[in-house]
C-alpha cells in the first residue's frame, strides 16, 4: 500500500563520523520501514557522487539518518536546502543550534527549562589561563560529581563522569579528543529519561518518556548498543504530573531550538520532580536498541507509517 | 498495580551461556566502521593484498573445479579434508622443514577454526593458556570464549623470552592454575612482527616438555619473509608436543577460508571428530579449488610476488616512521604484516583512536592484543593492504595525531604525567575480521 504521493525517498546513512556504524543501523531500519509501506527507497552512503546523484535524480525527499558531524551539524541539511530538495528533520539553522550543546543549553534555559550548571571551555582556555588555575576554579564552583562531554557529538563518545577531582584532567583530554570545546556540567542525581518529539505536520507531540536504567550504572556506548545491557521503561516510572512536566519541558526545548519533524530531548528528573535539560538530538538514534522507536511503539505507532508521514511532511514543507 | 518490568530489548539476555560474556560490540569496533571508507587510510586491518593474486589463475582453477570435479567439489566431504589437498599441504609445509604424513593433517575452515577446535578439545573453564604478550586478538577471543584465563608471557626483539616463560609457568602453577596450552606465533608474530630465534625455539620446546604443556604453534606468516627465511617451524623437530596450524589465507586468499592443523595421532583423531561435529566437513569446493591451483600454478613464484609486495610496503612504512616519528621505537619485521609501535609512556592509544579517525587514519590499539589491559601505549600498524603511497600518507596523518595528543596532554599535565584511565573492565569485545 502506498502512503501519500511519495515515490522515491533517499535514506542517507554511514558517512565518516565516529557514529558511522550507528548511522548505518539507523538508516537500514528507516529504509526497511519505508519499504514495508510501499515506498521506493534507496539507501546511500554519502560520498563524492551524492550531490550529482541528487541533482540528477531529484528524489521526492531525503531522509538523513546520518549521526554525528555533517548529518547533525547542519552542513548536509544546508546543502539540501540549497539544492531545493525536501528532507526530513530540522532545517540547517536549527540543527546547528542543537548540535552545539552549550548553545542549545543557553537557548533552552532562556525558554524557562532548567539545565544543570555548567561551564563551557575551549581547549585554548586551558592553554592561555593555565590548567591548574582553571581546574581550581572549576572545583570551587561546581561540586562533584561532574559530567565532562565534548560540546558536539553523540552516542556518549568522549563523555566521562568525574567522581574524583583527580580524574578531571583525563576527562578533559578524552572530551577534547572529539571536539575542541568541552562542557563540564554538574551531574544531577535522578532518573535519566529521553522524550521523543514527533511532528508529522500537525504540531509537535511528545511521546511517552523512556526511562533509561543501564546495568552498569552509566549509559555508555556499550550500554547503548549491546541489547540487554540497559533496561528501558516506557512510560518512565515517574508520577503523572512529573511526566507531564517532562513532556512540556521537552516540547519547550524542541520549540526553543526551532526543531522540526523529529527530535529527542535527553533529561534528568531530580528528586523533586524537576526535569533538567541535558541535550537535544536532531537525528535521534533509530536502531533496534534506540529510544525513539521504543517510544513510538509504546505509543502504539507503526514505525513505517510515522517515518513515511515525516517524509510526506518534508515534501509538504511543514 | 504490579511494578513495571521494563524491557532490556533482549528477552533471552539471561539465557546466554556464561562464555558469551566477551561477545559484545565496543566503541573501538564502531570506530573501525569508519576505516572502511576510502578517505580513511586504514593501518588497522590485517587483510592480505589479494589483488596481487592474478585473477585468471583463480578463475581457471575454479572453472576446472566445477567442470572436472563438480560432483566431488559440490558434495559433502571428509571431516579431515580431501586427501589431495592434504598431500599438497605436505609440500607447503616442507618449505618450513616439516615432515608429516598425509594422515596427520586436518583441514579446517581457516586456521581460526583450528584454534576453536583446539580450545573445544582442551579448555575447561578456569584453565590457563599462556600466550605471548601481546598476542593475536582473535585467538584471545576464542580462548576467553571457552572461559580460559589467558596469561601473557614477555617478549623481546627475538620473540618469546624463555626465562620469562619459565617464571610465568612457575607463577601460574604456584597459584594453582592448570596450564593447558602455550600459544605462540613464532614467525613474524602478530602483532609485534618479531621472530623467535632457532635457539629460543629449542629452549621453548624444552620448557614445554619439562612442564608437560602442549605447544600450539600458529604459523600464518612464515613463508612471507623479506630477506631471510625464519628458522624452521617448531613442529619440524617436535611431533608429539606441538600442534601446528597453517593457512592459505596469507599465501593464497582468506576468502577461501581454508587452513589446517597438524597434530599427534590421538589429538588429530579428536580434531576430526570435533570438526565433523562443528561443520560436518570443510568446504569441498574451496579445497578442490586450492588443489587445482597448487597442482597447476607456480604457487611458489606467487608467494615470491606476495613477498615483494609486502617488503615494499614494509619499507615504505619504516621509512615514513623514521621521517615522521623518529623519537618513537618499533621492531623491524623481517616478514609478515605488522609493525608494533611503542608510544610515549603516558599516551593511551585507545583514547587517541577517535582523534585518528577524525584525521582519517586508523590503527589497532595495543590493548586489543592483551587479555589483561596491557598495551595501553602501543599500537599495531598493518602494512599489508594499503599501497606504499597510502602508507606514507597514513603515517603522516598518524604523526599529526600523536603530536597533537602529546601537546594536548602536556597542557593538562603541568604538575606531572596524567594517570592513564583505569583498564577496561572487559576487553575490546570482538573486532571485525578485517581488523583481527
Amino acid at each position: 500500500m502506498t502512503v501519500g504521493p511519495l515515490r522515491h525517498v533517499v535514506v542517507l546513512a554511514g558517512g565518516i563520523s565516529h557514529e558511522r556504524d550507528v548511522s548505518l543501523r539507523s538508516g537500514r531500519r528507516v529504509a526497511d520501514s519505508l519499504l514495508e509501506h510501499g515506498i521506493e527507497v534507496e539507501l546511500r552512503d554519502p560520498d563524492a557522487s551524492l550531490i550529482g546523484y541528487l541533482r540528477n535524480n531529484r528524489p521526492d525527499a531525503v531522509w538523513p539518518a546520518l549521526h554525528g558531524a555533517s548529518g547533525e551539524d547542519g552542513a548536509l541539511r544546508g546543502l539540501l536546502e540549497f539544492l531545493g530538495i525536501p528532507f526530513v528533520g530540522s532545517r540547517s539553522e536549527a540543527a546547528r543550534l542543537a548540535w552545539d550543546k552549550p548553545t542549545a543549553k543557553t537557548l533552552v534555559a532562556r525558554a524557562g527549562v532548567s539545565t544543570p550548571r555548567s561551564i563551557t571551555l575551549p581547549r585554548d582556555a586551558f592553554r592561555e589561563l593555565g590548567a591548574d588555575a582553571v581546574f581550581d576554579a572549576i572545583h570551587d564552583e561546581l561540586p562533584l560529581p561532574l559530567v565532562v562531554k565534548p560540546a558536539q557529538g553523540g552516542s556518549a563518545q568522549g563523555v566521562t563522569i568525574v567522581d574524583d577531582a583527580a580524574g578531571l584532567p583525563r576527562a578533559m583530554v578524552d572530551a577534547y579528543t572529539y571536539s575542541d570545546v568541552a562542557i563540564i556540567e554538574q551531574r544531577i542525581a535522578g532518573t535519566e529519561i529521553a522524550v521523543g518529539i514527533i511532528d508529522t505536520g500537525e504540531g509537535p507531540v511528545a511521546l511517552p518518556a523512556v526511562e533509561i536504567e543501564p546495568l552498569s550504572g552509566v549509559y555508555s556506548f556499550e550500554a547503548r548498543y549491546n541489547a540487554g545491557e540497559t533496561r528501558f521503561y516506557t512510560p518512565a516510572r515517574i508520577a503523572d504530573d512529573v511526566a507531564a512536566r517532562a513532556a512540556s519541558a521537552a516540547l519547550q526545548a524542541h520549540t526553543a531550538l526551532g526543531l522540526r519533524h523529529i527530535s529527542r530531548v535527553d533529561m534528568i528528573i531530580d528528586g523533586a520532580g524537576t526535569p533538567w535539560f541535558l541535550e537535544a538530538n536532531v537525528l535521534p538514534g533509530l536502531t533496534e536498541t534506540s529510544l525513539v522507536p521504543l517510544a513510538l511503539e509504546a505509543a502504539g505507532h507503526d514505525l513505517g507509517w510515522i517515518y513515511s508521514k515525516l517524509a510526506e511532511a518534508a515534501v509538504a514543507g511543514d | 498495580m504490579a511494578e513495571p518490568q521494563g524491557t532490556n530489548l533482549d528477552p533471552w539476555y539471561s539465557h546466554y551461556a556464561q562464555r558469551t560474556a566477551g561477545l559484545s560490540a565496543s566503541e573501538v569496533r564502531a570506530l573501525f566502521a569508519v576505516a572502511s571508507r576510502p578517505e580513511v587510510v586504514s593501518l588497522a586491518g590485517g587483510m592480505p593484498y589479494v589483488s596481487a593474486l592474478p585473477q585468471d589463475l583463480v578463475l581457471s582453477a575454479a572453472e576446472r573445479t566445477v567442470r572436472e570435479h563438480g560432483a566431488v567439489a559440490l558434495q559433502y566431504g571428509s571431516g579431515q579434508g580431501t586427501p589431495e589437498l592434504r598431500e599438497h599441504i605436505l609440500e607447503v609445509m616442507a618449505l618450513e622443514g616439516i615432515r608429516a604424513s598425509v594422515d596427520d593433517v586436518v583441514v579446517t575452515t581457516g586456521s581460526q577454526h583450528a584454534l576453536e577446535l583446539m580450545s573445544k578439545l582442551f579448555l575447561d573453564p578456569g584453565d590457563v593458556v599462556i600466550a605471548e604478550g601481546p598476542s593475536y586478538v582473535t585467538a584471545l577471543t576464542v580462548f576467553r570464549s571457552y572461559q580460559a584465563e589467558v596469561v601473557h608471557t614477555a617478549m623481546d626483539a627475538e620473540g618469546l623470552v624463555p626465562e620469562a616463560l619459565r617464571e610465568t609457568i612457575a607463577r601460574v602453577r604456584a597459584a594453582g592454575g592448570r596450564i593447558k596450552l602455550l600459544y605462540t606465533i613464532p614467525s613474524f608474530q602478530n602483532p609485534m612482527g618479531v621472530t623467535l630465534s632457532w635457539q629460543r625455539r629449542m629452549e621453548v620446546l624444552e620448557i614445554a616438555r619439562q612442564n608437560d604443556i602442549l605447544v600450539l604453534e600458529d604459523n600464518p606468516y612464515g613463508l612471507l619473509y623479506f630477506d631471510q627465511p625464519p628458522p624452521q617451524a617448531m613442529r619440524s623437530v617436535e611431533e608429539q608436543g606441538v600442534v601446528y596450524l597453517g593457512t592459505f589465507s596469507k599465501t593464497l586468499a582468506p576468502g577461501l577460508r581454508v587452513g589446517w592443523a597438524v597434530a599427534p595421532h590421538a589429538v588429530r583423531e579428536k580434531l576430526v571428530l570435533a570438526n565433523e561435529a562443528a561443520v560436518l566437513s570443510p568446504s569441498s569446493f574451496a579445497q578442490t579449488l586450492i588443489s587445482e591451483y597448487l597442482g597447476t600454478a607456480d604457487w611458489r613464484a606467487q608467494i615470491d610476488v606476495f613477498r615483494g609486495v609486502y617488503r615494499e610496503r614494509r619499507d615504505a612504512m619504516l621509512s615514513a616512521l623514521g621521517e615522521q616519528l623518529p623519537s618513537l621505537s618499533w621492531a623491524v619485521p623481517d616478514g609478515g604484516f605488522y609493525v608494533w609501535l611503542r608510544l610515549p609512556e603516558h599516551l593511551d592509544a585507545k583514547a587517541m583512536l577517535p582523534r585518528a579517525v577524525k584525521e582519517l587514519v586508523a590503527y589497532t590499539p595495543g590493548t586489543a592484543f592483551y587479555a589483561d589491559g596491557g598495551g595501553r601505549n602501543a599500537i599495531r600498524l598493518s602494512f599489508c593492504y594499503p599501497t606504499p603511497d597510502f602508507i606514507r600518507e597514513g603515517i603522516r596523518r598518524l604523526a599529526t595525531v600523536i603530536n597533537g595528543e602529546l601537546t594536548l596532554l602536556s597542557e593538562f599535565s603541568q604538575t606531572g604525567p596524567l594517570p592513564l584511565p583505569l583498564p577496561a573492565e572487559r576487553p575490546e569485545g570482538v573486532l571485525p575480521p578485517s581488523v583481527g
